[in-house]
């Protein structure tokens, strides 16, 4: 057994143990006022809300990616970043998150400190602060090593109403990047498929690319990022929500040589990969070719691509239209993707 | 990607589709109500669907998708045994995705994983028998499946794992040899079909002279394919040439990767461990004399159904619900089967065809869903 | 079916072992090349080859000639009907 130091029930259980952690770990890496407070609540400014916006938003996730740690990032940024992501396409200028974390016992304290320094690095980078937290110390084998739980809350500027309802025929469906990234990078850090490549997770925040997308265009009527379920799934959920028709055109659709490489191999497919930092947006055909510039002229945008349309015919389906003009029905992933010999 | 690309180009396929309709409109096909043909393997039914082959080709060339889709034909009692054999304490099962979702008589791998079984997916046998290097204090059953394209791969990291001294690696095998397949279909009354276009890469192994019966004791003309829609559509038209001029002979279209006596030691893998059955059960097709294999006596302590002493009496009274059988003889078409879209779906498959993207009913289903979304 | 992967050879991975990686779209994969491996052929004179990848083994090298020999032909039928179509268009 090696020296290293490691996590002990006793910082969870809320003594003297758990404060060193809080005052050792947390306060130094989230550094902000309203944790320096130590009250058992944050107590955020509504004057400070209401000169953003006229609604709050309000959204929470559970992270428990296996590896922790992947190219291109780790539980931790894919904490701050998932719920800053799901506020995001909301059309919410993100502010505050909070951060509850689930430890095994015997966790390695390097890698818990690992993690709270990529959230930490995730969070200012985002310009929010996470506010308030939790920490929970299990008994070996009661969970995988971190599970992280991270609630945040934005604010919605006047005017914006993003629903993935408002689909209507005619819209065109832009991709803000590469389909497929975070996934594969994931399933072959796992390792046991033995495949070697140069992916990364593409997780990263997507509030400042939807904010400049909504400056050239008000009146954008869906976003979604494209998480778990990948593309597919997500539009998916706006066919199904709107109760309209939508075609994809394969060949337009962003995917990197390596992942279409992962996806030959392995028999799946990579408009079902999770992404983390990519999004779709549904906008009216006139505002498209503006808001896909303030897209590409945006760092996490640059990649950005028009990949389909919304169509009357067979509401509540897409459809994926190959070169050869055959179409198929991509539904809703159900389950896991698994990989397959035929 | 090289191979595969220039192979999927739209407009060649343009002139290979003009001239399947002029065959198909010229003597002696022209008076003709329909063509029929059938693809053996689940790989090419895949590609039909994927890429729309089917809306693009004449309506009177009638396709029919054959029973070489490994995990269709499995029987439901091999996913049983597979099931108890890893639901023993200390073994974990692995085997190819694709084996996972297969219902048995009561769940599948999956639910006997959520069910508390150590069930592993791998893309190789190789990285089972790593699994078993890594877990010397576990039994490591590789579940087997596949045809002769798998079949090498399974035999040789079996061969592996003798030479490496791995004793906790054994297999649980249920392959299928396409050669006995083809000829119980060949023997079938109810099969009404003019000519084959044959598995790509079942044949890289076999070779192309194993089909020769097909042309010379039944008259029928049988066309190895690729597998990207411009080596279908060519293999296609291969058959249709023939079929014009009333010939019957085995072709190969798929000459980059197949060569006419196969792959030499993936036979001798095969055959090193391997000796066919006197007969066995397949989903959808019935007894099939001589189309699974059993360990030669000298490898017997691989079999996992031996190691775990398995009952490995078959269950006589196996009640297959749909109509599977009729739809890989292409007696009926899948939307035609009561179950379809309503009790049997991709998520939710009652029967094997629907279980993998390669099955009749399952690249139906997903591909052309828009169609039939009304039966259910 | 069953799924295969056009790759390249690039460099034996391990000679005892007779595995070799290969590279699929940018993806590499150490692979066992005991299906392409006779008294005759040393796994070096593979390297650079293009070959069928299926449930990570090679399983068949692929015949470059050949798969030119293929589309040449689709590309002379196209040529052929183009010709034909100009004939009846005079015609």
């Amino acid at each position: 057994m090696s020296d290293k130091e490691r996590i002990s029930l006793a910082q969870g259980e809320g003594g003297l143990a758990s404060s060193q952690l809080v005052e050792s770990l947390f306060l130094q890496a989230f550094d902000n006022e309203h944790l320096y407070q130590r009250e058992d609540q944050a107590r955020l400014e509504l004057a400070d809300f209401i000169r953003q916006g006229d609604r709050l938003a309000f959204t929470t996730d559970s992270y428990v990616v296996d590896p922790i740690e992947f190219p291109g990032g780790d539980i931790g940024c894919l904490a701050v970043n998932g719920t800053i992501n799901d506020l995001a396409v909301g059309g919410a200028i993100p502010r505050y998150l909070s951060c509850a974390l689930i430890l095994e016992e015997g966790l390695e304290r390097a890698l818990l400190e690992r993690i709270v320094a990529s959230m930490a690095s995730a969070a200012r980078e985002a310009n929010v602060s996470i506010v308030t937290g939790d920490t929970k110390v299990v008994p070996r084998g009661k969970a995988d090593r971190v599970f992280i739980n991270t609630a945040g809350v934005g604010v919605i500027p006047q005017g914006v109403e993003l629903a993935a309802r408002r689909c209507e025929p005619g819209d065109v469906l832009i991709a803000s990047g590469y389909l497929g990234d975070h996934g594969a990078a994931v399933l072959a850090a796992r390792g046991d498929l033995a495949l070697e490549m140069d992916v990364c997770s593409d997780s990263r925040p997507l509030h400042g690319l939807v904010q400049e997308m909504l400056k050239v265009s008000p009146d954008i009527h869906a976003i979604r990022d494209a998480t778990r379920g990948g593309v597919a799934t997500v539009l998916n959920e706006f066919a199904q929500m709107s109760q309209t028709g939508i075609v994809l055109q394969e060949g337009s659709l962003p995917v990197r040589p390596q992942v279409r490489g992962f996806c030959e191999i392995l028999g799946l497919e990579p408009w079902y990969l999770a992404n983390e930092g990519m999004l779709v947006a549904a906008v009216s055909a006139s505002a498209a070719d503006e808001v896909l510039s303030s897209m590409r002229a945006h760092p996490y945008g640059c990649d950005a691509q028009v990949i389909g349309q919304v169509v009357a015919e067979l509401p509540g389906k897409v459809q994926l239209q190959s070169g050869f003009g055959g179409r198929r029905l991509l539904e809703p992933l159900t389950g896991e993707q698994l990989p397959r010999i035929c | 990607m090289k191979f595969v690309d220039e192979f999927r180009d739209p407009e060649l396929a343009e002139h290979l589709l003009q001239r399947i309709k002029v065959l198909l409109n010229t003597a002696p096909l022209a008076n003709r109500e329909s063509v029929r043909v059938m693809e053996v393997c689940g790989g090419h039914t895949h590609t039909i669907f994927k890429y729309g082959l089917d809306r693009l080709l004449p309506s009177r060339l009638e396709l029919i998708h054959g029973p070489g889709c490994p995990v269709c034909v499995l029987p439901r009692d091999a996913i049983d045994t597979a099931i108890e054999i890893a639901l023993q304490p200390k073994v974990i099962l692995a085997s190819f995705g694709d084996a996972l979702r297969v219902p048995g008589t009561r769940m599948s791998l999956l639910q006997a994983r959520a069910a508390g079984a150590d069930v592993r997916t791998v893309y190789s046998p190789m990285d089972a028998l790593a699994l078993a290097k890594q877990h010397p204090d576990h039994s490591v059953v590789f579940f087997a499946i596949g045809f002769e394209t798998t079949i090498p791969a399974t035999a040789l990291t079996m061969l592996q794992a003798e030479r490496e001294n791995v004793e906790n690696f054994t297999m649980l095998a249920r392959h299928i040899s396409i050669i006995p397949t083809l000829k119980a279909l060949l023997d079938d009354p109810e099969l009404e079909n003019d000519g084959f276009i044959g598995p790509g890469h079942v044949s890289m192994v076999i070779g192309t002279e194993p089909y020769e019966f097909v042309a010379q004791a039944y008259g029928k003309p049988l066309v190895v394919s690729g597998f990207e829609p411009l080596d279908l559509l060519q293999s296609l038209q291969m058959v249709l040439e023939q079929l014009a001029c009333g010939t019957s002979v085995i072709e190969n279209q798929y000459a980059r990767v197949v060569r006419k006596q196969g792959n030499a030691q993936a036979q001798q893998a095969i055959s090193t461990l391997f000796e066919p059955r006197a007969s066995d059960y397949w989903q959808g097709l019935g007894e099939v004399a001589g189309s699974g294999l059993q360990f030669r006596p000298e490898y017997s302590h691989f079999d996992a159904e031996q190691h775990f002493l398995c009952d490995a009496s078959k269950p006589s009274d196996i009640v297959e619900q749909g109509c599977c059988d009729q739809v890989l003889k292409g007696a009926l078409q899948p939307q035609a089967c009561p179950l379809f879209g309503r009790v049997c779906t991709p998520s939710q498959p009652v029967s094997a065809l629907m279980v993998s993207s390669e099955g009749a009913c399952a690249a139906r289903y997903l591909y052309r869903s828009g169609e039939h979304r009304d039966v259910g | 079916m069953c799924l295969g992967v056009p790759g390249k050879i690039i460099a034996i991975d391990n000679a005892d072992l007779g595995t070799a990686w290969v590279e699929i779209s940018g993806v590499r994969r150490s692979v066992s090349l005991a299906c392409l491996l006779d008294e005759t052929t040393e796994p070096e004179s593979l390297i650079g080859q293009w070959t069928l990848v299926h449930v990570g083994f090679a399983m068949s090298v692929i015949d470059a000639d050949e798969a030119q020999r293929t589309l040449q032909l689709l590309n002379e039928m196209k040529a052929l009907e183009q010709e034909m179509d100009g004939h009846e268009i005079r015609g």
